[in-house]
């Protein structure tokens, strides 16, 4: 990298405005020729609308965009794609059903024979250490496979800047050590990479500068190397960052859920069949599970929520009440509180006001529904309660659960389960996509309803979120889960083969082990 | 310059409510050119379909009389639509909401009087719901598509229509036409304002758009409707039941079509013939979605079809055009609606495009 060539990307004073907000307030900086530069920042402090105008899906208001020191305007896209960007999103569009070489065919703007395009594909794969079988159908692919598909895409075109959104959210973390092998790699030929992340860790090991964005303005422009990540999440969110609290050498109380023999058959194509899991979870207790996307985390969920029902009543016992044969509905009132992964059209409904989402789980338990009416002064109070105890950013009870950040609707979310005071409270990836500060909230927030006597599970993917926050821990594979075992001292590389385990793929198990060997 | 669609933060009331009423100003424009391109008076047909029956006060009670059942359907209609359940054979329902009708009537003999009338038109709901039970089974069980089989129920219900009008029911003193005998005076629905053809029906139309916006707008049942409508996955998460949902969606909009067969039998035709089923159970599946599936919206919507329904029978004597022309401008007015739909939630934007960094002003 050498700084006094002409930067491969420069930005000045971008500025954008959507109708009631300021999204970027003069952005200026500068990414060079084979530069890894990490962009930073909470949820809504402009880093998605600023790499959309760099991709040409939105135009600027105001500022100038260079490339290679020309100002240029990216009208589209496919115009970015023409000058050597590329840009691989934190969300997919990949077409389940059809095979890789398919999926990449389709997102291409030229027309390439597809034998032709396959051997350019495994020339690129060959190239970048990228394992992917061109002939697979994409539902049977894991996520870090899915998004290879996209960087291969990506990579096809020769880019000379990719930006990649958030790209280790949903993977491993050897999947994490291959991509950044990939990046490095990519970087080191001279391609500019645009990485958005709030993984402060992963940006410190890959990075060679951060550019800091809050609420539209920039912020800072660092070398991540120096600084620590205590001090970029401080700026990132402009205050000091508060640790997990907790109290020492909490005893448990009695069992709150006991889960025995839980098996449900696959539902369709894309489930996972859940065999034989069993756990139990004390009062005060934070149960993690652990587990490498689309292993039955998902379904395990479903099964727990009530939203699939059991074979056997006591395959699921909240308060030693066997309620496995009991819908959401009836569950809710035995105590049990689920939040699943997928926030818009799961958790909540995207077009519905955060008043209309509380009665949605917490009409039972709260009273705000009476004799098959609905009581809309008591549900916007419930909202407004929930709004004001998580810290929401929004209008009030009346704005649409669509308007929020990912971020601020998962406090609500959270916050709406939390504060009916359940007695197991089952959340499933709680903190995906969203901020650091959003997400010590709502790991704050679990720790504080465990100490309060509920028993609570933590479904995720991210291993040091499960590691930082329970108590104890299992591994979810194939739809089978892993005797739990105490966090306070865990065996890592047993948790990492349990994870890497996956499809029985020895070459996966075995950079599983490697991969460990490193991080001790 | 380009256009461009943007989105906007919060879909627009102002859009909801202005839509269909440019889908009617533009129908009517588009009206009068093609009319005058094909060579026929354009403006005169526009004028008699949309203007005349507003205008001249003696269609008033005909305009009243042909909005009680589009508008009595439509609501139940609307209820389906919102949970994206989409029965489409309200034609049929209505057809056998009128033939039980009738069915008691016949059974009731020279009996009348309220009660008899009564259950003539409770009849008439119960028909009509269980026409729309035989989809809901069908799509509960074994997930059958309910737009084809209530669509296909429609039809046999004509069959059973013709059969029973042109057997067993058939008037004997009707000259052998296929007709039931006209009703008894003591069978049929009271007259509001004598000397008018406006029955007690229209009375209730006018009534039950406010009953179905209390019902959807503060009942659970009007939330678990919307739920299972707008995301059937969060409905299911929130307790939810999907396939009751579609029970009652469909048995709800079958009662309301066999309610207004049943009025329009006992109300206005007081006979039954090959010629009953006039195409209310469709065109009310426009006035559900240009009354944006809204109760009050339906109301307003059922006069403006009605009005399109007189004035195309005023149209065919003075301009003379077939009084179907008033088909062509329904199917225009339903296009127009569902098209100009994005902008509720999307805006037209002018954008002008510099060499420079496009300058845009903000809102």
């Amino acid at each position: 990298m050498t700084t006094r060539d002409t930067p491969r990307l420069e930005l000045t004073g971008i500025t954008k405005r959507f109708p009631g907000v300021l999204a970027n307030d003069h952005v200026g900086f500068a990414v060079q020729p084979g530069e890894i530069h990490a962009l930073l920042g909470e949820n809504g402090a402009g880093k998605s609308t600023l790499v959309k105008m760099i991709y040409g899906i939105m135009q600027p208001d105001a500022g100038e965009i260079r490339w290679n020191g020309q100002p240029i305007t990216v009208a589209s896209p496919k115009a970015a794609r023409r000058l050597g960007i590329g840009m691989v999103f934190q969300h997919f569009s990949l077409f389940e059903a059809m095979t890789v070489l398919e999926n990449i065919a389709l997102g291409m703007d030229a027309k390439i024979p597809a034998r032709e395009l396959e051997a350019k594909i495994l020339d690129v794969m060959k190239h970048y250490g990228l394992k992917l079988e061109p002939r697979r159908i994409v539902s049977t692919l894991s996520v870090g496979e899915r998004q290879r598909i996209e960087i291969v895409r990506a990579l096809l075109l020769n880019p000379k800047l990719l930006i990649m959104d958030e790209p280790t959210s949903v993977l491993t973390p050897q999947e994490v050590d291959q991509l950044f092998v990939v990046l490095r790699k990519l970087a080191a030929e001279g391609c500019s990479i645009l990485y958005i992340s709030h993984k402060l860790h992963e940006i410190k090991a890959l990075c060679d500068t951060a550019t800091i964005l809050r609420g539209g303005k920039l912020v800072d422009t660092c070398n991540p190397k120096v600084e620590t990540s205590r001090s970029m999440a401080e700026k990132m969110i402009g205050g000091s960052l508060k640790d997990i609290q907790r109290q020492p050498g909490v005893q448990f109380g009695a069992e709150k859920l006991v889960i025995s023999d839980l098996s449900i058959p696959a539902a369709g194509h894309f489930g996972t069949a859940l065999k034989g899991i069993g756990f139990t979870v004390h009062a005060g207790e934070i149960f993690g599970i652990a587990g490498v996307a689309g292993n039955g985390q998902n379904d395990l969920l479903l099964a727990l929520s009530g939203e699939v029902l059991s074979a056997r009543p006591e395959a699921v016992t909240v308060d030693g009440k066997p309620i496995g044969l009991h819908a959401a509905k009836a569950r809710r009132l035995f105590g049990m509180a689920t939040v699943p992964e997928e926030r818009n059209g799961h958790a909540a409904v995207p077009v519905f006001s955060l008043a209309d989402n509380a009665i949605l789980t917490a009409r039972d338990r709260l009273g705000l529904a009476k004799s098959g009416m609905i009581r809309a002064g008591a549900a916007w109070t419930y909202a407004d309660e929930v709004i004001e105890a998580f810290a929401v950013k929004a209008t009030g009870p009346q704005a649409m659960a669509e308007s929020l950040s990912g971020g601020n609707l998962q406090k609500y979310i959270m916050g709406r389960e939390i504060l009916q005071k359940p007695a197991v409270l089952v959340v499933s990836q709680p903190t995906w996509g969203v901020d650091a500060g959003a997400a010590a909230a709502i790991h704050q927030a679990l720790v504080d309803l465990a100490a309060k006597g509920s028993a609570i599970v933590v479904i995720s993917q991210d291993l040091d979120e499960l590691l930082a926050l329970c108590d104890t821990l299992a591994v979810i594979n194939e739809g089978r889960l892993s005797k739990p075992m105490q966090v306070a001292g865990a065996d890592i590389e047993e948790i990492g083969l349990l994870m890497g385990g996956i499809h029985g793929d020895a070459q996966a198990t075995a950079a599983a082990k490697e991969a460990l060997v490193h991080a001790h | 310059m380009h256009i461009k669609l943007e989105k906007r933060p919060a879909p627009s009331v102002a859009m909801m409510v202005l839509t269909p009423v440019l889908s009617v100003l533009l129908t009517t424009l588009i009206g009068v050119v093609v009319f005058d391109f094909l060579g026929v008076d354009g403006f005169g047909a526009v004028r008699d379909i949309f203007l005349t029956p507003i205008l001249a006060s003696y269609k008033w009670q005909d305009v009243a009389v042909k909005a009680a059942p589009l508008v009595i359907i439509a609501l139940g209609l609307s209820v389906g639509n919102r949970a994206q359940v989409w029965n489409i054979g309200a034609e049929g329902q209505y057809i056998i909401g009128a033939l039980f009708a009738a069915g008691v009537g016949i059974a009731a003999g020279d009996m009348g009087g309220p009660i008899v009338v009564l259950a003539m038109v409770l009849a008439g709901i119960l028909g009509g719901a269980l026409w729309a039970a035989v989809p809901a089974l069908l799509k509960t069980r074994w997930d059958v598509n309910e737009i084809l089989s209530s669509l296909m129920l429609t039809y046999v219900a004509g069959q059973v229509l013709g059969y029973l009008v042109g057997g067993p029911w058939k008037d004997p003193n009707g000259r052998n036409f296929p007709a039931t005998a006209p009703l008894h005076d003591n069978q049929v629905l009271p007259i509001v304002f004598p000397g008018t053809t406006v029955h007690l029906g229209v009375i209730v139309a006018l009534i039950l758009p406010f009953a179905f916006w209390w019902l959807m707008a503060r009942s659970m049942f009007g939330f678990q409707v919307r739920v299972v409508g707008a995301a059937p996955q969060a409905a299911r998460h929130g307790g939810f039941d999907t396939k009751q949902t579609i029970w009652l969606a469909l048995v709800i909009s079958g009662a309301m079509a066999g309610l207004a067969g049943a009025f329009e039998f006992t109300g206005a035709l007081h006979a039954i013939n090959l010629g009953f089923p006039s195409g209310y159970g469709f065109t009310a599946i426009i006035v559900s979605f240009l009354g944006r599936l809204n109760p009050i919206g339906c109301l307003i919507a059922g006069i403006v079809l009605a009005i399109t329904y007189v004035g195309g029978q005023v149209a065919q004597t003075t301009v003379h055009i077939p009084s179907s022309t008033a088909g062509i401008f329904q199917a225009m007015m339903l296009f127009l609606i569902l098209a100009s739909d994005i902008f509720i939630r999307y805006r037209i934007r002018f954008v002008t495009r510099r060499p420079q960094a496009a300058a845009v002003a903000g809102e």
